[in-house]
């Protein structure tokens, strides 16, 4: 009988949604779900950017506070509001919840508070970084940050180091999101990297040096928000802006080989996992795919990879001739044309 | 006509005093080979690349000048910079190879307007005439200022 029960009591948790409202807009979702999730459901301008939660590596999140928002009311049982700013990727949604985001100036007051934390110790290298173009930390400054700094000491720095001969650790750029060590700890079987020290003089480090040799280390570079864990393949190979993403997929013994190819003319400058909308990869792929396989006849193409045309990787890529609407077909002119050409070749 | 009309004499001396009072006005044109008109501030010539104050090239290929480019005249291979170097470059990326092609160049600036180095500037003068189209093509060893020694400039300037 208690079998029963339990059972269906399971039953009820998978039946009841909760309704929470975000920024006005109603949504339903099921219960555990944090409010950036439940945002992600509605989708648009009122998702909180993340820096450090990526939904595919268990226990991201909390730590880099850009997804602070504002429960204006608690729950539908208990509709006071919470007495400060919480973070919604760590917070789960109650049923009757109301969240304000970019409705509530002092969200984004404090979103503004978070980025220039973030920048205080940012060395701002944008013009060298490789990163620049596809940087969340970038646009993120972009969108709430102060045009000039007010810090005034000295920026912690640290000596760049090779993990393994095909990443690139610059330490100066890193936000501390862990994410790069949920990557280690989650996709390889024993925890390579990690955080070595605390507070300000925390980094992320292998201990010693140690190289990385595993199969799936690669992945590291695709989730760092900044461009803290870079190629060493595509350093300085060329700006992202100026290379065409195609997807690509190749029947890879490791992983799914489902990739997004980053061309400059007919050379692969660059092979990554594909990213959605919110910066995170789809399926994590092998190094094999990643480093060692650049050349077309790799790989099966899909066809070019949809770019908001608000991105600067946009820019500059012209994919289709489109003739003003002027500019109409007459086929007297035609006809008239091709007579004076006939009569130019007779005249050469 | 009457007289004093037929004899055309005042009809030429108000020509010849036209033509002296001319002679004492200040000239509108220049003797151009050995006196030049001088640019105005704001004209935007050839580009040149600028060195900092220790002589460091400035640029640092960050491809923004490119992108800001709507003529598309500006392309660029960057390199990293090697130990004992450090005195040729200022950043830790350099670029190796910088074009741009004066046939294609507008002068509009924007390239001045984008750099955050303050590396490019359109300073010079007008782009000489040249034969082949190939010769447009500006590479470094026309754009890059030539090096100097500021704390020596300084120096005889004190």
């Amino acid at each position: 009988m208690p079998m029963a029960d339990g059972r269906e009591q399971i039953k009820m948790a998978e039946d009841v949604k909760f309704k929470v409202s975000i920024d006005g807009i109603p949504v339903e979702v099921s219960p555990g779900t944090t409010i950036l999730n439940a945002a992600r459901q509605i989708g648009g301008d009122i998702v909180p950017p993340a820096m450090c939660y990526y939904s595919k590596l268990q226990g991201s999140g909390g730590k880099c506070r850009t997804c602070l928002v504002k429960v204006s009311k608690g729950s539908e049982k208990d509709p006071r509001p919470m007495p400060k700013l919480v973070a919604s990727c760590r917070t789960t949604v109650m049923d009757g919840m109301e969240v304000q985001n970019i409705t509530s100036p002092e969200v984004m007051e404090a979103r503004k508070g978070v980025v220039e934390m973030l920048l205080i110790n940012h060395p701002l290298d944008c013009p060298i970084c490789d990163q620049a173009g596809e940087c969340h930390l970038q646009d993120l400054s972009y969108q709430h940050g102060l045009a000039s700094t007010r810090y005034e000491f000295e920026r912690r720095t640290f000596d760049k180091i090779d993990i393994g001969d095909k990443v690139q650790l610059h330490m100066t750029r890193c936000i501390l999101c862990y994410r790069c060590v949920f990557v280690a700890d989650q996709l390889t079987p024993q925890r390579v990297h990690g955080i070595l020290g605390r507070g300000d003089a925390a980094e992320i480090s292998t201990y010693i040096e140690n190289a990385i040799d595993n199969e799936f280390s690669g992945n590291v570079i695709d989730v760092c928000p900044v461009g803290a864990l870079t190629d060493k393949t595509f350093r300085f190979k060329n700006r992202v802006w100026f290379t065409k993403p195609v997807e690509a997929h190749r029947d890879c013994p490791t992983c799914s080989g489902k990739v997004t190819l980053w061309y400059k003319g007919e050379e692969v400058l660059r092979v990554t996992a594909r990213k959605d909308e919110y910066g995170e990869v789809e399926a994590f792929i092998c190094n094999t795919c990643r480093f060692d396989k650049k050349a077309t006849s790799d790989w099966t193409i899909e066809g070019p990879r949809d770019v908001k045309p608000t991105s600067v990787i946009s820019l500059n890529h012209y994919d289709e001739l489109a003739p003003p609407p002027v500019v109409k077909k007459s086929l007297s002119l035609q006809e008239a044309n091709k007579d004076q050409f006939e009569r130019a070749k007779e005249l050469l | 006509m009457n007289f004093w009309e037929r004899m055309y004499l005042p009809a030429i001396v108000r020509g010849l005093g036209i033509t002296i009072k001319y002679f004492f006005q200040p000239k509108a044109t220049y003797k151009y080979p050995e006196v030049q008109r001088p640019y105005s501030k704001n004209f935007r010539g050839q580009h040149s690349l600028k060195r900092d104050e220790e002589g460091r090239e400035r640029c640092t290929a960050c491809g923004l000048c490119a992108l800001s480019c709507p003529a598309e005249a500006i392309t660029m291979i960057s390199a990293e910079r090697q130990k004992g170097e450090e005195n040729l470059y200022r950043e830790e990326k350099y670029a190796a190879v910088y074009e741009i092609n004066m046939l294609r160049c507008i002068f509009c600036g924007l390239c001045e307007e984008a750099c955050p180095k303050e590396a490019i500037f359109l300073d010079g003068s007008h782009v000489p005439p040249e034969q082949l189209r190939k010769d447009f093509i500006y590479g470094k060893d026309k754009l890059v200022e030539p090096r100097f020694d500021y704390k020596k400039e300084q120096k005889t300037i004190a």
